[in-house]
């Protein structure tokens, strides 16, 4: 993805041109963050095994994708209609949804054609994605291969730049793998606790939120529904909140949005 | 000494297939265990073929289970080994896409299931799977803990395997070479009883050769 390349300055009259369209107030609360929102506006992608569309907990997909390599090519096939091969990405669309009932829900398939091959995959539909210009890309997935890190690392800084917010399972082990890791992304961690709307900011990263994620009753394949405990399904409820807040200030950057999920944490400022 | 020599002194020396599926076998047995579960397995990537193959198994059928093999792209294992991320799944009969096919070819069809990528370095080398723990207890992170540290284990003890198994594979059909593996394992597992005799002939030999 090429870039304009303006040059990096501020002219003094250029500092009145880019005040803020809203000021935020002395004290972030939960209520100015996302109060009264639906996620009505809000285009949010769940990168993963595909979601079943029409399930009573997931509601309408705007669009279904599946991409696929053959060869050096790259295949976007639009009107997937294989729904999902797994079960995986209809439960974090569902949480999103239970989250966010009035967002834009489109899924991108990168995984199901076998393991060979799935981290090019993984690369090429979160390329595709941010291309798209989502408002939030939801990741519960992650590749452990070297080569695709610095690959990675860079659509993730092309996303947070373009104002996409890619929110990105960690993993439950102690391993390294991407792009949870990189600091352009929101990293999601599970804590215990019941309540969807609680989440940690946690002082000592990588890792940079815990929302819930232990026995959570999700979505799956079949109109059915699972209880599922993995980083996999926090990760999507910080979607949702990050979609709720969108929904309402719009124009806020990854970094904003950032910090006002770190303001407006448990810990931090929560509750109010 | 040349490579080939090396691998076959260390080939002779690694450990049989025999001694890795055992220790495989016995991180299952525990995993059960600990976990109070009514089954737990191990499940190798086969990368050529692309398919999951049993190596391991804990549970009332587990020989027959050792070596059926599946797609990788298959069921909640399949899923665990692309995603990397492990998962804890209650009730999984309630996912009529859930792999029953596979589940029922195992012999075994469970209620809930915990899975977990088996990942030695940057590869994914297969997947552990501990089967219905008690569903009367709240799953918690302690035990996702446990699990990924019992993966870790059966990891290492994968990434052994597959060693031992790629350095005699490269001895297959290299007789010459075969003799010093095999005469390497023999003096290996002479150690207890004492290896004299047949160090003083080998000492011969040298003289000889």
């Amino acid at each position: 993805m090429s870039e304009e390349l303006p040059a990096w300055s501020l002219s003094a009259e250029a500092a009145e041109s880019i005040a803020l369209p809203e000021e935020w107030p002395g004290e972030v609360t939960r209520e100015w963050a996302w109060g009264g929102a639906t996620g009505g506006g809000a285009r949010v992608c769940v990168l993963d095994s595909g979601v079943e569309t029409d399930h009573p907990l997931v509601g309408q997909v705007q669009r279904s994708v599946a991409l696929s390599i053959e060869g050096d090519e790259v295949i976007v096939e639009d009107n997937d209609t294989a729904g999902d091969l797994c079960g995986h990405g209809t439960a974090c669309a569902g949480v999103i949804r239970s989250l966010a009932p009035d967002c834009e829900l489109v899924s991108v398939r990168v995984l199901g054609a076998g393991y060979t091959g799935s981290g090019a995959v993984l690369l090429e539909g979160l390329r595709w994605a941010i291309e798209q210009g989502y408002d939030v890309i939801n990741m519960s997935l992650s590749t452990t291969k070297q080569k695709f890190a610095s690959l990675l690392h860079e659509l993730a800084d092309t996303a947070y730049f373009r104002r996409t917010m890619l929110v990105a399972s960690a993993h439950n082990m102690p391993v390294e793998s991407y792009p949870w890791r990189f600091s352009s992304v929101i990293s999601v961690g599970s804590h215990e606790q019941e309540d969807p709307y609680a989440y940690y900011y946690n002082p000592a990263p990588p890792v940079e939120f815990f929302a819930r994620g232990v026995d959570v009753e999700v979505a799956w394949n079949g109109g059915g529904r699972l209880v599922c405990t993995g980083n996999s399904f926090a990760t999507p409820h910080i979607a949702g909140i990050a979609a709720l807040v969108l929904s309402k200030h719009p124009e806020l950057t990854p970094f904003q949005l950032k910090s006002l999920l770190y303001l407006t944490a448990t810990n931090v400022g929560g509750g109010k | 000494m040349s490579d080939e020599l090396r691998a076959a002194v260390a080939a002779g020396v690694l450990g049989s297939e025999d001694q890795y599926r055992a220790l495989l076998q016995s991180i299952v047995d525990v995993a059960r265990a600990i976990f109070k579960a009514k089954a737990s397995s191990i499940l190798l990537l086969d990368e050529e073929t692309d398919e999951l193959v049993f190596e391991a198994a804990a549970d009332e059928a587990s020989e027959a289970l050792i070596g059926k093999r599946f797609p990788s792209s298959t069921g909640i294992a399949g899923f665990v080994l692309v995603s990397r991320q492990p998962l804890v799944i209650e009730d999984v009969l309630t996912d009529p896409r859930f792999s029953r096919e596979t589940a029922e070819s195992t012999g075994f069809v469970p209620k809930g299931l915990m899975a977990v990528p088996l990942l030695h370095e940057e590869r994914v080398l297969g997947v552990l799977e501990v089967l219905d723990r008690p569903s009367d207890t709240r799953f918690t992170l302690a035990e996702m803990e446990l699990l990924g540290l019992f993966a870790n284990q059966a990891a290492i003890a994968l990434d052994l395997l597959q060693r031992a198994r790629r350095a005699h594979e490269a001895l297959r059909g290299d007789g010459e070479l075969e003799v010093i593996s095999r005469l390497a394992e023999k003096l290996e597992g002479r150690r207890e009883e004492g290896a004299e005799g047949a160090l003083r002939l080998l000492a011969e030999l040298e003289r000889l050769l």
